[in-house]
């Protein structure tokens, strides 16, 4: 019997997609600014997508699910960025600053 | 098998992508710069879609590179031009910082770690058949039949959060003709209650002076 080949082993994307999340929960930890956040925040989406993508491919009987599920998320993602970005920009005319340090009007 | 070692090839150009979403991920996490950090997202992304790629999808392989790398990343320029988002320098607090960077460690191993036990080493039943072979043309039906609602919601919600960005983005804009009449508008108030320095001029060049 020959050996699994290395890119039909659920084991390689299960373990990218771990990584994707614990970068990107790191990187929401870590980041100062919003716009970094919300770079950490996309990560954290990816890492979900192929999570998904991965159980689509090698443990579901439908294989169009998962990718119908994570075209919905990108579309989804796509808005979301839109809507921060916005607001990104609305908060940096009032206070001229993204740093989630300085944002601190409602700091009691 | 046709071609010498092809097996190994494919095998290595798997891996390839994953070690370029992973360095992706770093570089988007880590660096200091927000534009490089933009970069590193472009980068995750393209290892992303060669992932999908070897997941037989290249459907959401192209969309992944279109929405991501061609839509998201360049919005996310286009903030970071009229933002000035770069991270402060670390302050004189070393051991504070120290610390909480490496509790937010332990956080994100403990995160990696129980999700990796779950996914790669839990038993999960394969299916016993299949009912279609996943192509486009099957995606393609199924949007338009038995998901063409929640289809319809996201092209609602995208045209919501299209207005609603046009919206919010738009409220704080200076309107000289206005503000010279006199008649002082609401929000031009609340900004000044905000924001003690005066307004400079429109930063949008410094930035990327700075890379």
């Amino acid at each position: 019997m020959t050996p699994v080949p290395v890119n039909d082993r659920p084991e390689l994307y299960f373990t990218i997609a771990a990584l994707l999340l614990a970068i990107g929960v790191f990187g929401l930890l870590r980041r100062r600014t919003l716009i970094g956040m919300l770079i950490s925040g996309e990560l954290i989406f990816a890492g979900a997508s192929l999570n998904l993508m991965a159980f689509n491919r090698f443990k579901a009987p439908d294989p169009a699910v998962g990718q119908i599920f994570v075209l919905f998320i990108m579309g989804l993602a796509a808005a979301e960025i839109a809507i921060a970005l916005s607001i990104i920009i609305a908060v940096y005319r009032n206070y001229r600053s993204v740093k989630t340090k300085e944002l601190s009007e409602l700091n009691g | 098998m046709s071609f010498p070692a092809s097996q190994m090839i494919v095998g290595g150009l798997c891996l390839l992508c994953g070690a370029t979403t992973v360095a992706g991920a770093l570089i988007a996490a880590l660096t200091a710069r927000i534009i490089r950090s933009v970069c590193g997202l472009a980068i995750c992304c393209v290892g992303l879609a060669g992932l999908y790629y070897f997941l037989h999808s290249p459907f959401l392989a192209l969309m992944e590179i279109l929405i991501y790398v061609g839509a998201v990343c360049v919005t996310i320029v286009f903030a970071v031009m009229l933002a000035e988002p770069d991270e402060p320098v670390r302050g004189d607090r070393r051991a504070a910082t120290i610390l909480w960077g490496g509790v937010a460690l332990v956080i994100c191993a403990a995160i990696f770690w129980g999700l990796w036990q779950l996914g790669a080493q839990h038993d999960w039943s394969a299916p016993v058949a299949r009912v279609n072979d996943g192509s486009v043309a099957v995606i393609g039906k199924a949007l338009l039949t038995t998901y063409s609602l929640a289809f319809e919601l996201i092209s609602v919600a995208l045209l919501v959060a299209i207005i609603g960005a046009l919206a919010i983005a738009r409220t704080g804009r200076d309107k000289p003709e206005l503000l010279t009449e006199g008649a002082v508008p609401e929000r031009r108030q609340v900004r000044d209650l905000a924001a003690t320095e005066p307004v400079a001029p429109e930063p949008a060049a410094a930035p990327l002076a700075k890379v």
